[in-house]
């Protein structure tokens, strides 16, 4: 398959509990895709083999590091890719053991798409509610319900239907974040391979889209030209070049777009600082563009010489945006060491970072009963509501408007292991 | 108005220089290391696009075994020459006089010792991050590796205590001694690596397309005749039209038959090719299932 050079990227991530075929559906997307390389495939030929299966066993395509190879469980979060002609797609594959909400917040940070797995003879778990929860708590608006295994239940429509019911019922009692998430239904069996690339023959009852077309049409696009320029810098570029005239004064400021849209002669501002000026050029490398859009990473000049250094935000000068010394925050602690709230912490937002102190805890979530819990530590995998006090300000928005600049990591000052992920609610 | 996305390799490549830029930008000594191969070529043209009309805000290295095509070797230093940049070379062969490389035989590859070299040359010159090519998609124990990867102060790489990364924070702090690998590519495929290229009209080593050369099919391989890996008794030299799909130590890198002579046509080759890059090129990743994880472990790249 020769892929054309206009496609973009897409990134899901696949959540389910054991057993609910996470495995076997991503190893049938890369098998029916023709991903997988013959190599790769008499490998797992022969691992079969050895485990005593006799058919191809397409879980062992995901089945990661040696030493969850020996417990026979996946324990981190793994990136696999396949491209069609439309597309480039990047899966994070979450798995669902101990560490499933650590895990399922790293892989759903980066995901547009959230696939949910659920066994058609088992319908809602508990784990359902938890992976919906998190999904949306994480901001994926895209949530795609996939009913596995319909081959166990005798492809029985009335049993799929039942599970569409029961999940839209739930999930529109979950409010995390965001609850505008599009939520979509999907039968198939990755065992058999129906409704994943090919239709099969079992399942003529269901129109909608497979899998791969689901994947292929979703439009993550946001509506960019409605949201607020947020240019944080990165790099400060100054050749001082006293040999060539043109590059004795360059002053290019770098970084990408996190959203908005940016083009040459806009007026803009400086923050924290709040110097003006306006935009002379925009460039990517060399080459000289009129407009950036998000996500792209440019080099910029700018009318004045005004002092900016990384970490330093550029909005439009019309913005109303202002820093901020605390805000409240959900946050997924990661690490094994608890949190302690006597503790100062580093914040890593955007290109910039400030010591921070937790003010308050608020209240932890209970992921499997999504009740509210007093607390006064937190634990890996614990999510809970926290107020931060901050050293320095920080440009920030609510995450559930911006996932670049509402999002934060929480560093520990002595280990320097990141310890905890955060999204902001609010700011005060 | 009309939505705008950006192609994938658009996206590939701003998110390459982003991650470039948070290296240059966090790190206090960084270093990139640069091979020759078409992997280090896309991460020169990404530290072009990301820092000039500026210098790059550190030095190129290339760790070397000793055995290298002479084609791969003038094309690096020419390569460094253009660019105006500075390279370290790190060898394989000093550290077997200083003695900290012991080979077992005498034509034992030397891939495997890269990983001294490094941690000498990182330790000698205190570097705090080396930037690579690797691509979670090369292969199985890759596929978990993080995009700024911690190492401790053995250069070890321990997967089970590997710092969460969350959207596109790249948290790139050390202590002395510790450091970080950086990869800027990991997300793209060997297919991307090709598109890039044609896009960008990157020039890669000779090697890389098409030509004649004496070989031995040895087992499934296809082995090159060299002064490093002569032909043994009885085995027969053919001269066939081959390609390199990797460019490493000569005596773990095999070509495969081809008459792709242009990056079109290697394209579509690799569109239609049913065999991984390491399975079918690097001899020495076969040997066992977790064979790259061991080495990685070991502070390989
Ligand atoms: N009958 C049937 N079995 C399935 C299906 N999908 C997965 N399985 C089986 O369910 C078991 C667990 O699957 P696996 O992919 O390892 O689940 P994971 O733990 O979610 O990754 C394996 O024995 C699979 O063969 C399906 O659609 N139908």
């Amino acid at each position: 398959m020769i892929e054309k050079n206009n496609n973009s990227v897409l990134r899901f991530m696949t959540c389910g509990s054991v057993d609910d075929g996470k495995s076997t559906l991503i190893g049938r997307l890369l098998f029916d895709t023709k991903t997988i390389l013959t190599d790769t495939l008499s490998q797992i030929e022969k691992t079969s083999q050895k485990r005593g299966m006799t058919a191809l066993d397409l879980s062992l395509i995901t089945d990661g590091l040696q030493a969850e190879r020996e417990q026979g469980i996946t324990i981190d979060v793994a990136y696999r890719y396949f491209s069609t002609g439309t597309r480039k797609y990047i899966i994070a594959d979450a798995p669902g053991h101990e560490q499933y909400t650590r895990n399922m917040v790293t892989a759903a940070s980066t995901a547009q798409v959230a696939i949910i797995l659920i066994d058609a003879r088992k319908g809602i778990l508990t784990q359902t509610k938890r992976h919906t929860f998190l999904t949306k708590l994480v901001g994926i608006k895209h949530i795609l319900v996939a009913v596995n295994k319909m081959d166990l239940v005798d492809y029985d429509e009335s049993q799929f239907t039942k599970i569409c019911n029961d999940y839209k019922e739930f999930s529109q009692a979950i409010k995390a974040n965001n609850n505008q998430a599009k939520i979509d239904f999907l039968p198939m069996s990755a065992l058999v391979g129906d409704m994943i690339v090919d239709r099969g023959n079992k399942l003529n009852w269901y129109q909608g889209p497979t899998l791969l077309e689901y994947l292929e049409k979703v439009d993550v696009t946001e509506l960019d030209e409605h949201s607020a320029l947020r240019f944080p810098v990165q790099y400060v570029c100054r050749p001082q070049d006293s040999s060539n005239k043109d590059l004795h004064d360059f002053r290019g400021f770098m970084g990408r777009i996190e959203s908005g849209l940016l083009k040459v002669r806009d007026q803009i501002k400086v923050l924290p600082s709040g110097h003006q000026s306006s935009v002379k050029d925009i460039r990517i490398g060399e080459m000289k563009i009129d407009e950036a859009i998000p996500e792209q990473s440019i080099t910029i000049t700018l009318d004045d010489e005004i002092d900016i250094s990384r970490g330093d935000m550029i909005v439009h000068d019309n913005d109303t945006v202002q820093s901020v010394k605390s805000f409240k925050s959900m946050i997924c602690w990661l690490s094994e060491t608890s949190l302690n709230p006597g503790r100062a912490y580093l914040i890593m937002h955007t290109t910039r970072s400030s010591k921070a102190k937790i003010s308050q805890i608020c209240h932890k979530v209970n992921v499997n009963t999504l009740a509210h819990e007093d607390a006064n530590e937190l634990q890996t995998n614990d999510i809970a509501e926290v107020t931060f006090k901050l050293a320095q300000p920080l440009i920030v928005d609510q995450y559930e408007q911006n996932r670049s600049t509402g999002a934060f990591i929480l560093v520990d000052e002595s280990t320097y292991h990141t310890v905890a992920a955060g999204m902001i609610l609010s700011m005060e | 108005m009309v939505t705008k996305t950006l192609t994938h390799l658009d996206w590939l490549e701003s998110e390459a220089i982003h991650i470039m830029r948070e290296v240059a930008g966090q790190c206090s000594n960084p270093v990139l290391l640069f091979s020759g191969g078409k992997d280090s070529l896309c991460l020169l043209r990404i530290a072009e696009k990301a820092f000039r009309p500026g210098r790059f805000p550190f030095p190129l290295m290339h760790v070397d075994t000793g055995h290298n095509y002479p084609e791969v070797i003038q094309f690096r230093d020419r390569k460094v020459n253009e660019l105006g940049e500075r390279l370290i070379v790190a060898s394989v062969e000093e550290s077997m006089q200083r003695g900290t490389v012991v080979l077992k035989t005498p034509d034992e590859p030397r891939n495997k010792y890269q990983s001294i070299t490094l941690l000498e040359a990182i330790e000698k010159y205190q570097f705090d991050c080396c930037i690579g090519g690797a691509r979670r998609d090369e292969e199985k124990a890759r596929a978990k590796e993080r995009i700024m990867s911690f190492r401790d102060e053995f250069g070890q790489w321990d997967p089970k205590n590997q710092r969460p990364e969350l959207w596109d924070l790249y948290n790139a702090r050390v202590h002395k001694g510790e450091n970080i690998r950086a990869f800027p590519i990991s997300n793209w495929t060997e297919m991307d690596v090709w598109q890039y290229i044609e896009r960008e009209k990157l020039e890669l080593p000779e090697i890389y397309y098409a030509h004649n050369r004496d070989v031995i099919k040895r087992g499934g391989a296809i082995v090159p005749v060299t002064e490093f890996t002569p032909a043994k008794a009885g085995e027969k030299v053919e001269n066939l039209t081959v390609r390199f799909r990797t460019v490493g130590d000569i005596t773990c890198t095999a070509p495969v038959l081809s008459d792709a002579d242009t990056v079109e046509k290697i394209i579509f080759e690799t569109a239609a090719t049913i065999i991984s890059e390491r399975g079918e090129t690097r001899l020495d990743d076969q040997m066992s299932e977790a064979s790259m994880e061991q080495r990685k472990k070991e502070g390989y790249f």
